[in-house]
């Protein structure tokens, strides 16, 4: 990470993924590497599975807790469509990093619109460096499909390059000790996932 | 020690280390975490009160007894309180009070997005507006001493972004404070209109006094930079401002009622382009226009939702002659959207296992007109169940069922009102009285699922806790209607669609008020899920009858519909629904 300049991540996904927690351990990693640290989050109606996004920005200084439209360095999707939905706020040449999950919106369900199919085609299309994982079926193997959050998480400190002690420390701030060890694994399974 | 704060608990720090030791609320995003915060600290009794006004009551009482308190609500909640506020600024306080109004431009999560800043001036007492977690915490803890020292209550004003961004807070320790002692004063504290118009005089010095403070605040500081651009601004949009013109001089108001005049005047005598930036109303550039001051405000800036670095950038680039002080970078495009797709939309839904969907289908299969209310049950406005005609304020449902049914008597029978458990008792019951009262005939629905669910999940009179989680004596909703006056009171389970179905017709039938308490907890609430259900492939028919409730759980195969097993939580709604029988409990599939 450049010292001089604010690095922007942006995570969606879906009302009731687990992004509030990722977004959590993220922003404690950077205050363990010493940067200043605001994330926006939305809590209310939005949560009802609606989509939801939370910002975390880290550098020297901050002052805007949002990233502007088109000057994230990274998205970090939690669900295929949500990445499309907001990949215009990625800036050109940043990284685009999906759970390759598809959760059908109700539109969808009922039948009054569709759901884009070749999702991650279209995105790798405008972004040369789009990652995607099935980081619900590496949680599962972990034993619990909740923690696909943390899996993501593994993949996205690998890519940022953070230190992975670093990273296992703030898992421990930041998740209750009874679900750590799996915590931990399901950290590892998304740090080692071939993508 | 440095901590990463929201800036409702900086808020509830702040509360703390100020020595606060009473605070009241009710639920409301974005506002709800500053209690919830507040609770887990030593030495401070905190309370969910049943609405704002009654919260403002407790403080008002509390901050007369000589406390330190904290009142805390949504920027809609202060229409609530605005009673007790309104003439809690003529009495004054003995301890010092601080009422944080929670605002919400952009509308994340409220039906509105007033600007709750009119308040202060309009109450005549002071404003404080923070911009990030740590002036958060700083300003509890400013406004406590302004208010002792002025002897007002003092708004602290912080809207989504302030209240729900995290940044660095540098902690401290509890001031421990006596509370001060209660000395009766009847002339300062019962406002008949005797007293009432000599307390009118005291706001009127005290304003007086107020302006001279606020000169030399340093809340009210100026970054000088360069004098080419100047703007004046508070609030979350001061981090913008410092990203997007670093190079302009900015006048940053921490109090933004009354205004620094003199300072004000200062700084517009020395900037070449002066602007002023503010989310919603003018209050600002209202204020300082009347100083005679000419600045470029909503001429330029939307009045309208939250204001970004993009739009800041974007509209000073369009007017200034120092285009060398603006950082266009926020401007940079970014990767385009694929214009090839149409990306459906995600709303809200209720969720799988919610106990309200089974109520708005049948409303909907019964062609009602709905008087609704606020929560989440207001998700059954929206498709496939649409079956919501209104949604106004907190407890609007009730009244204006009774108002539909004096306008169209002839709609007898087919409006009800809907409204949730926490909802009715923070404003429903009074309606419900003026049924009773006025020999309405009208059916109000009371959605009982335990729980204040849409702020996430408080507690509330009739749950049987406390918000310290102390088990306490729970209202009885059927009793309370039956001592309202209301006669045919019944409660139902809403997941046995075909009782509901009956129930709601006979009661909205009947030629007398009705209350139908629809009981069932929230479904984030059980802990418990029920197996699942489970399509039997050469039973369904495909007719879709089930899609009807709109339940994530379910999704439309090509031969067949498909239960999502992770997200079902085995309610049976979808069940009652099939006219085949093809949708069983797991394991009772055959073959």
């Amino acid at each position: 990470m450049d010292n001089g300049k604010v690095t922007n991540i942006l995570i969606v996904g879906v009302g009731g993924q687990g992004t509030i927690l990722a977004s959590r351990i993220l922003s404690q990693l950077a205050r363990e590497e010493g940067y200043d640290v605001k994330v926006s989050e939305i809590h209310g109606m939005a949560q009802r599975g609606g989509s939801v996004v939370t910002q975390v920005r880290m550098g020297q200084k901050v002052y805007s807790p949002l990233i502007a439209e088109g000057q994230a360095d990274i998205i970090l999707s939690f669900e295929r469509l949500e990445a499309l939905r907001w990949m215009h706020y990625l800036k050109k040449g940043g990284t685009m990093i999906i759970n390759d999950q598809a959760i059908e919106p109700v539109p969808v369900i009922m039948g009054l619109q569709e759901y884009p199919d070749n999702i991650i085609e279209r995105i790798r299309k405008k972004i040369p460096d789009t990652v995607a994982v099935d980081a619900l079926s590496l949680a599962r193997k972990c034993g619990n499909d909740k923690a696909a959050n943390v899996v993501l998480m593994g993949l996205l400190a690998r890519k940022m390059g953070f230190a992975k002690e670093k990273c296992l420390r703030a898992l421990e701030e930041k998740v209750p000790p009874k679900f750590l060890e799996l915590n931990k694994k399901a950290f590892e399974e998304g740090w080692n996932a071939e993508v | 020690m440095k901590e990463l704060l929201t800036g409702n608990e900086a808020i509830a720090r702040g509360a703390y280390e100020s020595g606060v030791t009473v605070a009241a609320a009710y639920p409301g995003t974005p506002s709800t975490e500053i209690l919830e915060n507040l609770v887990r600290y030593p030495g401070v009794y905190a309370q969910w009160s049943p609405n704002e006004k009654v919260a403002m009551e407790v403080g008002v009482g509390a901050a007369i007894g000589g406390a330190r308190v904290l009142v805390a609500m949504k920027h809609v909640g202060v229409n609530v309180a605005a009673d007790p506020l309104f003439t809690l600024a003529y009495t004054g306080v003995n301890g010092g009070l601080v009422l944080v109004s929670a605002d919400d431009p952009g509308m994340h999560s409220s039906q509105n997005e007033q600007d709750n800043r009119n308040y202060a001036r309009f109450a005549k007492v002071p404003l404080l507006e923070p911009s990030n977690s740590q002036e958060c915490k700083d300003m509890v803890g400013v406004a406590l001493e302004l208010s002792e020292q002025f002897d007002t209550p003092v708004i602290l004003r912080t809207t989504t972004r302030v209240a729900h961004s995290q940044s660095m807070v540098e902690l401290g320790e509890r001031q421990e404070g006596q509370a001060k002692p209660y000395v009766k004063n009847p002339q300062k504290y019962v406002m008949v209109p005797a007293h009432a118009r000599g307390r009118h005089l005291v706001v009127e010095e005290r304003r007086k006094r107020l302006h001279d403070y606020v000169e030399t605040s340093p809340l009210n500081r100026v970054d000088w930079e360069d004098r080419r651009i100047g703007i004046i601004t508070g609030g979350i949009v001061y981090e913008y401002v410092k990203e997007v013109v670093p190079g302009a001089s900015v006048l940053k108001l921490g109090i933004t009622f009354p205004l620094p005049e003199r300072l004000i005047r200062e700084f517009a005598a020395q900037v070449e382009e002066l602007y002023v930036i503010e989310e919603l109303e003018p209050f600002l550039e209202e204020q300082i226009r009347l100083m005679g001051i000419e600045v470029t405000g909503k001429k330029l800036f939307p009045r309208v939702g939250e204001i970004s670095q993009r739009v800041i950038a974007e509209k000073i680039l369009s007017v200034t002659a120092h285009k060398d002080l603006i950082n266009d970078a926020v401007l940079a495009e970014g990767v385009e959207t694929d214009k090839d797709v149409r990306i459906p939309v995600r709303p809200p839904v209720m969720c799988p296992g919610c106990p309200h969907r089974g109520v708005f289908y049948i409303l909907s299969q019964l062609k009602m007109t709905v008087m609704g209310d606020i929560g989440c049950y207001t998700l059954g406005a929206l498709p496939p169940l649409e079956a919501m005609d209104t949604c106004i304020c907190m407890g609007a449902s009730v009244g204006s069922a009774l108002g539909m049914e004096k306008a169209h008597p002839e709609m007898h029978g087919k409006v009800v009102a809907v409204i949730g458990d926490s909802t009715f008792l923070h404003s429903g019951i009074t309606g419900l009285l003026d049924i009773a009262y006025n020999k309405g005939a009208t059916t109000t629905i009371i959605l009982d699922n335990r729980t204040t669910a849409m702020t996430g999940h408080q507690d509330h009179p009739a749950t049987g806790r406390t918000l310290r989680k102390e088990p306490t004596n729970p209202v009885d909703l059927a009793g309370l209607a039956r001592a309202l006056g209301i006669n045919r009171v019944v409660v139902v389970d809403p997941f046995d669609l075909d009782n509901l179905k009956n129930v709601i017709q006979d009661e909205a039938a009947a030629d007398e008020p009705s209350v139908i308490i629809a009981q069932r907890p929230c479904a984030l609430l059980v802990k418990e899920k029920g197996l699942p259900y489970v399509v039997e492939a050469g039973t369904c028919i495909n007719c879709k009858k089930c899609m009807k409730l709109g339940c994530p759980a379910l999704t439309a195969g090509v031969e067949t519909v498909i239960v999502n097993t992770t997200l079902c939580t085995g309610c049976g709604l979808c069940s009652q629904l099939c006219p085949t029988g093809a949708l069983k409990k797991e394991g009772e599939v055959i073959g």
